[in-house]
């Protein structure tokens, strides 16, 4: 058993030394390329819209992510997201648009089980994760917020 | 090591008498291309979903198979066939048409090598004169049990392989034209601790090791016996680890030994690693193997498809992976 341990151990070492990895400075480099671009236009969208009268700027900030999400899952729908993913990683998913991303495709991949078991049951199925994270950690700086009011008078 | 033989020695040498390999797009695009019988464009083959698609792949690479064996449907003694869907679906869904004895098996990716195996025994000890031995694999079928949405924006590590759509389906029968299988070994599930589910090259290596071990002890051939040695998926990366592992043991694979995960893909295509999937090893075999031996530039190969035997659901739970590899030893008439 424990020869069984030491040859694991020795042979993830190797696999590890063998393992091609990605280069982290070109990732880095395409992420900011593919992160930056989806901003400027988010940027573009809004500074546009900030020129129609009657519209504050911060409608404008709502009405951009609104074009951003709407782009990226028309994107999704025509095959295009998931390569600007494979090349942009984080700079394609952090953003808005990949939140749209990964609920339009499960929503898409599951279309043939339904619209019930199959999309409505499966949409949130990658982003759920992010939804409950969002929520629980919200909830704990809300706490946290209330109870550093009550201690200190200054919020 | 133990003193039991893990290879089963088939005297009455069962044999492929004919084989069809159906693939998709992608993989008619690769270096194997001319090689296979058919090469659908449409990765649902003209139904409404991938699963449905997969099954008319598999219907398809039966039916060619038997056609091309000049045989009925009907006149199979056995069908022996599996996928990676849970439940085997595609294999099954096939055999709903098809009116033979159905064994459905699951060994993930060595799936081609283990129905051999029980194909060829079974006609070795008379029980059928034929079978047939079918397996395949589906990349959007498969990504969606395994992974992601297929239009989800995912990166994925350069040792990551890329299921392959297609099937394969073998004919064997216990008299006719074409290499005999003479043994086959049954292998050992292996673990050497690897719990990356997108390393399946590292989690497989150990156990095509595991199996040339005993291929060669059992059978006292040595490497140079062989015209051709080919592992199924293990992939550019699996492929290099399971050559240092046998040199670590003096064992020299050279030039004889490619595996089919890394010949399907140039690497151009994109697709990392190479290969993987049931239908990897059961493309290549009934493709460019058999036409290889129907033309005596290989007389005698060892194929040894590999599978890791690992879910979603044990990878979540942090477990490593169990890998598998059978191998079959193939002859021609000399």
């Amino acid at each position: 058993m424990t020869d069984n341990i030491k040859r694991n151990e020795n042979y993830s070492r190797y696999v590890n030394a063998i393992s091609p990895s990605s280069s982290a400075l070109s990732s880095l480099i395409k992420a900011f390329i593919a992160g930056g671009i989806t901003c400027v236009i988010g940027e573009i969208v809004r500074n546009t819209f900030g020129l129609i009268p009657g519209i504050t700027d911060e409608q404008a900030a709502v009405y951009a992510s609104v074009v951003l999400v709407v782009i990226a899952i028309l994107f999704t729908g025509l095959g295009i997201y998931d390569s600007i993913g494979r090349i942009g990683g984080a700079g394609s998913f952090l953003p808005i648009t990949g939140f749209a991303n990964a609920m339009s495709s499960a929503a898409m991949e599951f279309r043939s089980e339904g619209l019930i078991m199959g999309t409505a049951v499966k949409m949130f199925n990658v982003v759920g994760p992010v939804i409950v994270n969002g929520i629980v950690w919200s909830a704990v700086a809300g706490i946290l917020r209330y109870i550093i009011a009550l201690i200190s008078g200054v919020l | 090591m133990t003193a039991k033989s893990q290879t089963l020695v088939f005297k009455n040498r069962p044999r492929i008498i004919a084989g069809m390999s159906v693939v998709g797009d992608k993989e008619g695009e690769g270096p194997l291309g001319k090689y296979f019988d058919t090469i659908e464009p449409d990765p649902k083959m003209g139904k409404s979903s991938f699963e449905k698609g997969e099954t008319a792949m598999f219907s398809k690479a039966i039916e060619g198979a038997a056609a091309k064996a000049g045989m009925q449907i009907f006149d199979i003694g056995a069908l022996f066939a599996g996928d990676l869907l849970n439940q085997l679906v595609s294999s099954s869904y096939a055999a709903r048409d098809l009116p033979v004895s159905y064994f459905g098996l699951y060994s993930a990716c060595s799936t081609m090598t283990e129905a051999l195996s029980l194909g060829a025994a079974m006609i070795n000890a008379g029980y059928f004169k034929t079978a047939a031995c079918a397996t395949g694999s589906h990349f959007a079928t498969a990504e969606r049990q395994y992974r992601f949405p297929l239009e989800y924006g995912c990166q994925r590590p350069p040792y990551a392989q890329w299921t392959v759509t297609a099937a394969g389906c073998s004919i064997l029968a216990d008299s006719g034209n074409g290499p005999a299988i003479t043994h086959a070994t049954i292998g050992r599930v292996v673990d050497y601790g690897i719990t990356d589910a997108n390393n399946m090259g590292a989690a497989m290596a150990p156990a095509a090791f595991d199996t040339v071990l005993a291929v060669l002890e059992d059978t006292e051939m040595k490497i140079e016996d062989f015209d051709g040695i080919f592992t199924g998926d293990l992939g550019r990366l699996g492929g290099e680890i399971l050559r240092d592992l046998c040199r670590e043991r003096g064992i020299e694979l050279g030039q004889r030994y490619s595996d089919c995960g890394e010949m399907i893909f140039s690497s151009e295509q994109e697709c990392y690693s190479g290969g993987s999937g049931a239908g990897c090893s059961a493309c290549v075999l009934n493709s460019f193997i058999l036409d290889k031996m129907k033309k005596h530039e290989y007389n005698r190969v060892l194929l040894m498809a590999t599978g890791a035997l690992m879910s979603p659901t044990t990878s979540f739970q942090g477990e490593s992976i169990p890998a598998i590899c059978h191998a079959v030893i193939m002859e021609n008439d000399l």
